[in-house]
């Protein structure tokens, strides 16, 4: 729809281990960017008339804005909890609206049908009930107590377990979900999941973790994280409507989805529909 | 003594290990699996496995041998490797005109990888590549695989060599099945859908990220308590 109330927002736009002074064009929000190493080893954003963009370095990746953040990057204080392993993820391109790629890392409900045997189960199909809030002080949507069944919650798990998951929206295009940690009881482990919107219908999903387990391999990390992201690309380039409907009334939602209820509520009230579709079509 | 499983150099989203993968397990040999990171790290361009591999590409199978170490990294070879160790019907009959159609497939798949493969790597990891040109030659190549398929069909034969599994349906299957990924649709080719199934179908099939098993052969349905739609 429009841009104007999210064009104020940070997105992330690449990652900091692989800046290259040469730099690298991409997209915001349809705008081409360039972003790139700058002489004094910092990150640098421009358009590609020149014009520079504000920058942040945090969470392994760089983050800039169109327009004008009224406030800082979103904090994740346990990430930065020392002993914990940071996980570069990477790049996926996907063909839907970047709404729509947050909208689907809410969902617990699809994990037996698209995760099967590692983030679900048949017949474990059962989401048990939750809490979901929009916390005014921190103006963030919240789901807590959220507990689910798992044949293989993580990289280091041997077994099934019950999962109790937190989710958590602080900004439009960008959640992150705390979930229980096997080696770890007591703590959790961070997994995020930062969006560009290249267009409204387009996004580059970067995910991000920073998990307690000293002993799987870096790379298992990588790939574990990158078979559940994969699992999920062909379901979310197939969704009708593309874009994400903010509208009441026309998807009826189950317990499941109190928490995507609860994130369109909160992007309608701000105005975040880059990537929304207001009217039923 | 049992002697020490062969490494597979491995990528969980590549569909050529995934052919390794899936020949090993239809097989019934277990690999030894050494991840790779290949995005982001683009580690198979990494001197630990260029000397390997010259050509910089994954999946490599390192198997010991009677003389030493084998070291094959062409998927194709890979596949006639697992299935002459245990899998031997996978090789077909050994009749000469069905071991050169296995051997015209086995090469075709490469074609798929080209193709398929780039507008894959093009639109889900931002490989450089010209995405028309993908995109056309992996349609002409599964235009190909479609009249083949359709004539193996009135032959009353499910499969590309005849009427069981042979590695030239594994080296075809993964690029094929994952053509949506590089925005290639399959919509089109009824032939190539049933047979993806009836790979899908095959005892022992694995699947990996974006080729799903066949929930379908589930029990009834109409019993399940939730939609599966997210
Ligand atoms: N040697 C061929 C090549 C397989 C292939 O293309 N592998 C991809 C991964 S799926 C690769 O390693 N590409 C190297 C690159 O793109 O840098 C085979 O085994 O079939
Ligand atoms: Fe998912």
């Amino acid at each position: 729809m429009s841009r104007d109330a999210m064009i104020d927002e940070w997105y992330p736009v690449g990652l900091l281990s692989q800046l290259l002074p040469e730099g690298r064009e991409t997209l915001l929000m349809g705008e081409t960017i360039r972003v790139s190493l700058g002489a004094d080893g910092r990150a640098k954003v421009a358009t590609t008339a020149g014009h520079p963009l504000p920058v942040t370095e945090r969470y392994g990746h760089v983050w800039s804005s169109l327009g004008q953040p009224a406030r800082p990057l979103f904090d994740i204080p346990e990430a930065e909890h020392p002993g914990r392993r940071l996980v570069d993820v990477g790049v996926v391109r996907v063909r839907c609206s970047p709404l729509r790629a947050v909208e689907n890392f809410l969902d617990i409900a699809h994990f037996p049908f698209v995760h099967t045997d590692i983030l679900g189960a048949e017949p474990h199909t059962e989401v048990e009930s939750y809490k979901v809030e929009i916390r005014e002080e921190a103006d963030e949507v919240w789901a807590t107590q959220v507990k689910f069944y798992q044949p293989q919650a993580a990289k280091s798990a041997s077994g099934g377990i019950t999962t109790e998951y937190m989710y958590r929206v602080p900004a439009p295009t960008c959640s992150v979900l705390y979930k229980t940690c096997p080696p770890r009881p007591g703590e959790w482990d961070v997994i995020t999941l930062f969006v560009q919107p290249l267009t409204e219908e387009l996004c580059d999903v970067w995910p991000w973790m920073a998990l307690y387990d000293d002993d799987t391999p870096m790379t298992d990390l990588i790939h574990f994280q990158q078979m559940i992201f994969l699992q999920d690309r062909s379901i979310l380039e197939n969704q009708i409507p593309r874009r994400l409907p903010l509208d009441p009334g026309m998807e009826i939602p189950t317990r499941a989805d109190l928490t995507s209820v609860a994130y369109r509520r909160w992007l309608k009230r701000h105005g975040f529909t880059y990537g929304a579709q207001l009217v039923a079509q | 003594m049992t002697s020490p499983s062969p490494v597979l150099y491995d990528y969980i989203l590549s569909p050529s290990c995934y052919k390794a993968r899936l020949m090993a397990a239809l097989a019934g040999v277990r690999l030894a699996l050494r991840p790779v990171d290949f995005h982001p790290g683009v580690e198979h361009r990494g001197p630990e496995l260029l000397a390997l591999n010259p050509a910089g590409s994954i999946p490599i199978l390192v198997a010991p041998d009677a003389d030493g170490d084998l070291i094959l990294t062409e998927s194709a070879a890979i596949l006639v490797y697992l299935a002459s160790k245990a899998a031997p019907a996978f090789l077909g009959s050994g009749k000469p005109a069905e071991s050169a159609r296995i051997q015209q497939w086995l090469a075709f798949s490469a074609r798929l990888t080209a193709s398929l493969g780039g507008a894959r790597l093009h639109e889900m990891l931002h490989r450089p590549g010209d995405l028309a040109g993908l995109r056309a030659s992996g349609i002409a190549a599964l235009r190909e695989l479609e009249a083949a398929l359709f004539e193996q069909r009135l032959k009353g034969e499910a499969f590309l060599v005849g009427n069981r599994p042979t590695v030239a349906d594994i080296a075809c299957f993964p690029y094929v099945a994952l053509a949506p990924d590089g925005g290639v649709s399959l919509d089109a080719y009824p032939s190539i859908r049933l047979w993806m199934r009836a790979v899908r179908a095959l005892e022992g099939f694995i699947e990996m990220p974006g080729i799903h098993r066949l929930h379908e052969l589930k029990p009834d349905p109409h019993e399940a308590p939730a939609t599966a739609e997210a």
